[in-house]
């Protein structure tokens, strides 16, 4: 029982890596740049839900609360690759890493603030419940992380395979002016996609803030979900989920049978020798380039 | 405008084309050697700290600026020349002789490190050194035995050739020799440019393939550039850490080594220049903040220092992406050019994108 409460209790932090993780590769998928403020972006969209919906903010109905937030952070994603990451269109990728990088601190500085450095809790119905299941304890905020974040995972990967926004996606990050020459409207599919992982940032943030706590620093766990998009092969969605879940269950176990000191260090570990071993994920998608 | 008529091979690898450009350093150094008696020691300690950036930013430029291959992970390369410069010291070995072997030690372990992150490239190799900078935070509290763990290390007295080198007693002995090993570095790198290998670094920062394809050992030439660069930021960190008196696990934390990254941007990637312009910018920022909501009358708003270096970076990258050397040497050539300078000259040319995974 103990280590199956441990693998479950995993799953639901994997699965908010896998949330963010889901941000990092759709954005690469579509742009083929990383954005390195995604964690940021969750942290936001949980700080704008508990604008809206905390008692000393707006107060406003949980589930009213939800499709706003979304919209908000849509609309954010989209702004901001209208403002900043337009501009570096067709520029190389490490300068977009780093412009992201610089978007993230400033990110954090506004909520900063904004709401205060001080943690809050969402007031979300979602926090209240437990669910026993033969002596394994699940709060309902796990099973709606679990829930959510897989009908997430199905949704967008669908959504890549068979719409044809979704094409479009893809061939605007495989080849840029091929994919001008086959009219796609590149530069707008960009803008969807960031719009995309604003609504995909801010139910990673809902979630994760239902589950516990949240700080400005909140957005350092951008860090682990970069575990999980590279475990997971970057580029692909179902390898993001996947990827989310070994660094998610990999941590429970570490903190229980490691000791002090080498668990935290576990997450990590793994992704650097994967990256040594596999550098291109455990869903390879990179080929020898040829000249 | 002068033209350098050149006479023989050597005129494309002196270390100063003519003698004006020799004599505007040689001001440059003589105006920082006399700089003791002009400013304050409040000051002075602040240009320390800009010359010890600066060290660091040097090695970070190093693999950044002149081979292409982005670290985020430069912080645990300072952390490791710190504490390996004061176990050196404790075995009982001269300061001098610790601080430069830390240097070398630093760039044995990063390029051994480098071996397996060169098969990396662009974004992987930035998570994977992003996830070394945090590593060793944790990596440093195990290895409490040589590092003190989360009680770290004061630093120790030091002594060079029977003079203490004192930050509070004497400020000026800790800023000269901050100097000497930004001199130090400096004079190593420049003369690296001039090299056949510094040659193979740009080579290799342009394109790989063609690299490869002219004749240059691209992995050999990464790990030499990720060994040099660890070493130059093994010194960097040694004086960080000497310079602050006090250190532990979480002195070099990641965020150093993003600032680090953002430094050498916002100075100017690839020029020497701009690892300097970049220190000063960021070790006068946080004075320049508190003096602002100081003369604004308003309290300080934590993290006011890293929005505003972000907002910074953000306009460099867009608007001016060679950083405030490249802003110079565009003036430069219009002063120089006029009045036939154009606009057009500088112009990003347009590019586009394709995807690095499916070639």
């Amino acid at each position: 029982m103990d280590v199956l409460q441990l693998l479950l209790s995993g799953l639901a932090n994997g699965c908010v890596y896998g949330l963010v993780a889901l941000g990092f590769v759709l954005i690469y998928k579509a742009t083929e740049a990383v954005n390195f403020a995604q964690g940021d972006l969750m942290m936001l969209g949980a700080f704008v839900m508990v604008g809206l919906v905390n008692p000393q903010y707006m107060g406003l109905n949980f589930w009213l609360a939800v499709p706003l937030a979304l919209l908000i952070m849509g609309a954010l994603g989209y702004l901001l690759d209208i403002a900043i990451l337009r501009f570096m269109f067709g520029q190389s990728q490490t300068a977009v890493v780093i412009l992201t990088i610089a978007l993230g601190f400033v990110i954090r500085f506004v909520a900063g603030v904004i709401w205060g450095h001080e943690p809050q809790n969402l007031h979300s119905p979602l926090a209240l419940g437990d669910v026993r299941m033969g002596g394994v304890v699940l709060s309902m905020a796990d099973i709606a992380v679990i829930v959510v974040t897989l009908a997430m995972t199905l949704g967008l990967w669908q959504f890549f395979q068979r719409t044809k926004l979704g094409l479009a996606m893809q061939a605007a990050s495989q080849n840029q002016m091929a994919a001008y020459y086959m009219g796609i409207p590149v530069k707008r599919v960009q803008g969807a996609v960031w719009a995309l992982a604003g609504v995909v940032a801010c139910v990673a943030g809902i979630l994760y803030a239902s589950k516990g706590t949240l700080a400005i620093s909140a957005g350092f766990i951008g860090i682990k979900a970069f575990a999980a998009a590279v475990i997971g092969g970057f580029g692909s969605l179902p390898g993001a989920l996947m990827g989310g879940l070994i660094v998610g269950i990999i941590e429970p176990f570490a903190a229980r049978y490691f000791p002090a000191g080498y668990s935290q260090i576990a997450p990590y570990a793994l992704l650097i020798l994967v990256l040594v071993f596999r550098p291109h994920g455990l869903f390879a998608q990179v080929r020898v380039k040829k000249v | 405008m002068r033209f350098h008529f050149k006479t023989s091979y050597d005129h494309d690898i002196r270390l100063f084309p003519d003698w004006w450009n020799f004599s505007l350093y040689a001001a440059l150094l003589l105006v920082l050697l006399a700089l003791p008696w002009v400013i304050d020691s409040f000051y002075l300690g602040e240009m320390t700290n800009v010359l010890i950036w600066a060290v660091a930013g040097l090695g970070l430029m190093l693999l950044t600026g002149q081979t292409g291959q982005v670290s985020l992970g430069h912080s645990a390369f300072m952390a490791m020349g710190a504490y390996s410069c004061v176990n050196f010291m404790e075995l009982g070995l001269p300061f001098l002789a610790a601080f430069l072997l830390a240097g070398v030690f630093t760039g044995i372990i990063g390029g051994i490190i480098a071996i397996p992150a060169l098969r990396l490239h662009g974004v992987y190799l930035a998570i994977f050194t992003l996830a070394l900078s945090i590593l060793m935070d944790d990596l440093i509290v195990i290895l409490s035995p040589w590092t003190g763990g989360v009680n770290g290390y004061f630093a120790p007295e030091i002594w060079i050739f029977g003079i203490e080198i004192n930050r509070w007693a004497a400020p000026e002995t800790w800023y000269y020799l901050a100097l000497g090993t930004a001199l130090m570095v400096t004079f190593f790198y420049r003369n690296l440019l001039r090299s056949p290998l510094g040659r193979s670094f740009a080579a290799v920062r342009d394109s790989e393939i063609s690299a490869q394809a002219m004749g240059v050992d691209v992995a050999r030439t990464k790990t030499l550039a990720f060994g040099l660069s660890c070493a130059f930021a093994g010194l960097g960190g040694a004086l960080m850490g000497l310079f602050a008196g006090a250190f532990n696990n979480e002195t070099f934390n990641f965020l150093i080594s993003i600032q680090l990254l953002m430094a050498i941007i916002i100075g100017g990637l690839g020029f020497i220049h701009g690892a300097f312009l970049g220190a000063i910018v960021i070790a006068f920022l946080p004075q320049f903040l508190s003096i602002v909501t100081d003369q604004l009358g308003s309290t300080s708003i934590p993290g006011l220092e890293t929005g505003v270096f972000g907002m910074i970076l953000i306009a460099f990258i867009l608007f001016e992406p060679m950083g405030l050397y490249g802003r110079w040497l565009k003036m430069r050539t219009w002063l120089q050019l006029f009045p036939f300078a154009r606009r057009d000259m500088f112009r990003r040319q347009k590019s586009y994108l394709k995807t690095e995974r499916l070639r």
